[in-house]
């Protein structure tokens, strides 16, 4: 935390439900007590392109954006992506990877190529790399929808926000009905986490 | 009653809207437009307020015009370019001046994340001669409308509200208040102040002129500009999120934050300047500040190393310090930074199941010389659709075709396509002038019946309201025929074999078509799922028609013909069941599930 201030940066592709995740965490870091300031773009860049959002929290935040190499942790919802944001990581900061390949239609016209092995590459440069297999996980608590509660579990592990904030925002911000099972696989994503 | 003091997470945008309701707005009205749209989008929800999508900017402001002629507390928002479209009327409301309240919030897009161009909207200000204030985060963006709209009637003029993407678009902590209600006081006649031909247009410069000199004055004395004392050694002049860059990487330095820019407080700043060792000004885009700077004969530095490109971060602006030798070298930490892995390609790309898609794979089939306009289906310019030519503005496309075709005796059919919120805004008077001047142009309306890459809009085809009224809906065939175009067709685009042949027929026809396609989008106002579709993988010969559909939900699988081409497989959880890879498939291969 460089002059009190905590940077997470979350990485997907559009209709993942990165800005979904990086809401719930602002929500839970201004419920903890901390400034918060939180930045993403929204127009043409989000139709199936590249989406990130920068969530900063402490003391007292300027910028909405985390300057490069100054990211705490970067949780991405896809490999390729982690691989494309590593570079947002400080030195002893944590990756979090969500095992899920999306492939772009330009790869399949040979106008460019999905990289080989982003996670492999990623600890091979030195990362400090938590890879989940998130989508599989959710699948055995019942449901695919799951996987970003579960993913915002990992993350909160690493993050000193309140738990009664995260349990909270949560039961909130997800459609009726589900608020258990996402509480669940939120505490399941802690869980693997710790492992 | 003391109430506890409600602190929330708001947007930039968002912040404006509740700026708006707290000073009395009662009339606010828009185009949508990144990063500009979610101001009116939650203003729209706010008792007391009537808010309301205009066809185009310019008719927005005039709208917005009248509010405050009639004196109502009024807010225009748009986005950077939007302002071009209001121009006319902002240049002379300046003269007029206001009786409620204006405030004209322009939301610039430095980096072009979804615009055309990154022009700096700083200067419409100082072209028009009016006020502008430029808020550095969602609190000030909350505060400054307010503070706008009494600028605003104290000096009888319209003021400029300028944001950025990360202004807009970022969140932050932000306090909000009640209302306070400002009763319509009415419309007055009175010539001399708002019939502006030249008699009393001249009279109305006078005004203006004066005006600029009392808002010299107020520039001086305002709290929107203050100094932060800090290290003598170092005087930073920033405002909107610049500023906040600016505290980032140089936390220690003086500052004279500008939130009121336009006219500068040059006295200010001269006396600020002689306080500290070195002037340095730290502003997104052209430098505009630096120039009036210097122009007054204060040493600063700027643009030697803040980029006048792009979208500036608080890494550019580190560099730019190490390079100009204001900061000493890169630290540990800014060398351990691991290159960035972006070289994979990701470009947007149309949705799975977008009508847009088969009207372009004929297209391509036509190899129509095709001139594009703004709107998700600019995005067949990208591969591996390629199949749209240009994109300038909002409306361009008619007029940039009737140009090509005016001039080129084409071997290749000269065809303009245009979305049905982009018709409404800009396409009605270039197609009379395809008509008036004998163009035989193709003119394609894609009409997905919203406004569809900044969120979903209603527009005058829609027949909703911003307000969630139900309204006539424009037909496009009847206004094509009333404008004069004897040729028009309608064709399905999720019929692919029909939308080809009626546009062969089309445009070998002498004289002007116009081709309605008609076809919802997927995604608004709510998302269309039909049965998802299966390519058979046995008989799968590896062709590549279906990828070349770009369609988000078809990509190469794992498998290989004899051949070695790769098979290709449907993600079934994005397929929206519209078929159109079934009906290019050429072997027959693509079936629905079940």
């Amino acid at each position: 935390m460089k002059n009190g201030v905590m940077n997470v940066l979350i990485v997907g592709v559009g209709g993942q439900g990165v800005i979904l995740a990086s809401e719930i965490l602002a929500q839970v870091a201004v419920n903890s007590g901390h400034d918060v300031k939180k930045s993403e773009v929204h127009g043409m860049a989000q139709r199936g392109g590249v989406v990130s959002s920068h969530v900063r929290f402490g003391k007292k935040v300027y910028s909405p954006l985390i300057p490069r190499g100054q990211a705490d942790v970067v949780l991405a919802f896809e490999e390729a992506e982690a691989l494309r944001w590593a570079y947002y990581i400080k030195e002893n900061g944590r990756l979090i990877v969500n095992r899920q390949k999306i492939v772009p239609p330009i790869v399949a016209t040979k106008k460019g190529s999905y990289p080989e092995d982003p996670v492999g590459q990623l600890k091979k440069a030195g990362n400090n790399v938590l890879a989940i297999d998130a989508i599989s996980i959710a699948k055995d608590l019942g449901n695919t929808r799951l996987v970003n509660t579960l993913l915002l579990g990992a993350l909160s592990s690493f993050l000193s926000l309140k738990d009664e904030e995260w349990g909270r925002i949560i039961r909130v911000r997800v459609p009726k009905g589900t608020e258990g099972a996402n509480l669940n696989a939120f505490e399941k994503g802690r869980e693997v986490a710790w492992v | 009653m003391d109430r506890e003091k409600v602190r929330v997470l708001l947007s930039g945008n968002e912040a404006v809207a509740h700026g708006a309701r707290e000073a009395g707005v009662q009339l606010a009205t828009a185009y949508p437009g990144t990063p500009s749209t979610e101001i009116l989008e939650n203003l729209a929800k706010f008792p007391g307020v009537y808010a309301q999508w205009s066809p185009n900017e310019k008719v927005a402001f005039e709208v917005g015009m009248g509010g405050s002629m009639a004196g109502a507390r009024t807010l225009v928002a748009m986005k950077h370019v939007g302002v071009n479209v209001a121009a006319d009327p902002l240049m002379t409301f300046s003269y007029t001046g206001i009786k409620g309240g204006f405030v004209l919030v322009s939301a610039d897009d430095p980096g072009m994340h979804s615009s055309q161009n990154e022009q700096d909207n700083r200067f419409y200000a100082k072209f028009a001669k009016i006020p502008m204030l430029e808020p550095s985060d969602s609190q000030e963006a909350k505060d400054f409308v307010g503070i706008a709209l009494d600028i605003s009637e104290r000096f009888d003029t319209p003021v400029l509200l300028r944001l950025t993407t990360r202004i807009s678009h970022s969140k932050g902590i932000v306090e909000l208040g009640s209302r306070k209600e400002y009763p319509v006081s009415g419309f007055d006649r009175n010539v001399t102040k708002y019939v502006m031909m030249p008699i009393y247009a001249r009279k109305r410069h006078e005004v203006v002129e004066e005006r600029m000199e009392k808002l010299r004055k107020f520039t001086e004395e305002t709290p929107l500009n203050r100094v932060e004392e800090g290290d003598r050694s170092l005087g930073v002049v920033a405002g909107g999120i610049s500023y906040n860059y600016a505290k980032e990487v140089l936390p220690d330095a003086s500052y004279l934050k500008v939130g009121f820019s336009n006219p500068l407080p040059i006295q200010r700043i001269e006396k600020f300047a002689r306080s500290v060792d070195q002037l340095l000004v730290i502003e997104e885009l052209e430098p505009f500040m630096e120039e009036q700077i210097r122009g007054a004969g204060i040493h600063c530095r700027g643009k030697e190393f803040v980029p006048n490109q792009g979208e500036l971060t608080p890494e550019k602006l580190k560099e730019g310090l190490v390079r100009a030798s204001i900061l000493s070298g890169l630290t540990k930490e800014d060398l351990t930074v691991q290159k960035a892995g972006g070289g994979f390609p990701r470009p947007p790309v149309l949705c799975p199941g977008c009508a847009h898609r088969g009207l372009y794979c004929a297209l391509n089939k036509l190899k129509a010389d095709v001139l594009g306009d703004i709107g998700c289906y600019t995005l067949a310019a990208l591969p591996p659709l390629e199949a749209l030519h240009s994109c300038i503005c909002m409306g361009a496309s008619i007029g940039n075709a009737i140009g090509v075709e005016r001039v080129v005796n084409p071997k290749a059919p000269v065809v303009a396509v245009i979305g049905d919120s982009t018709f409404l805004h800009s396409g009605m008077t270039p197609l009379l002038d395809a008509v008036y001047n004998k163009s035989n142009i193709t003119v394609i309306i894609m009409d997905n019946r919203i406004t569809a890459m900044t969120g979903g809009q209603h527009h005058p085809a829609t027949g909703n309201t911003l307000m969630g009224e139900k309204t006539k809906a424009v037909d496009f065939w009847a206004l094509s025929k009333a404008l004069g175009v004897d040729q028009v067709f309608t064709v399905d685009p999720y019929d692919y074999n029909a939308t080809l042949e009626t546009l062969k027929r089309a445009v070998i026809l002498p004289g002007l078509k116009v081709v309605i396609s008609r076809g919802p989008c997927v995604i608004f106002p709510k998302k269309v799922r039909g049965k998802p579709y299966r390519i058979n993988l046995e008989e799968c010969n590896g062709c590549g028609a279906c990828l070349r559909l770009g369609c988000p939900a078809i990509s190469a699988s794992e498998e290989r013909t004899d051949k070695g081409l790769a098979k290709a497989i449907i993600d079934e959880s994005l397929c929206t069941g519209c078929d159109l890879c079934a009906q290019i498939c050429p072997i027959d291969v693509i079936e629905a599930v079940g």
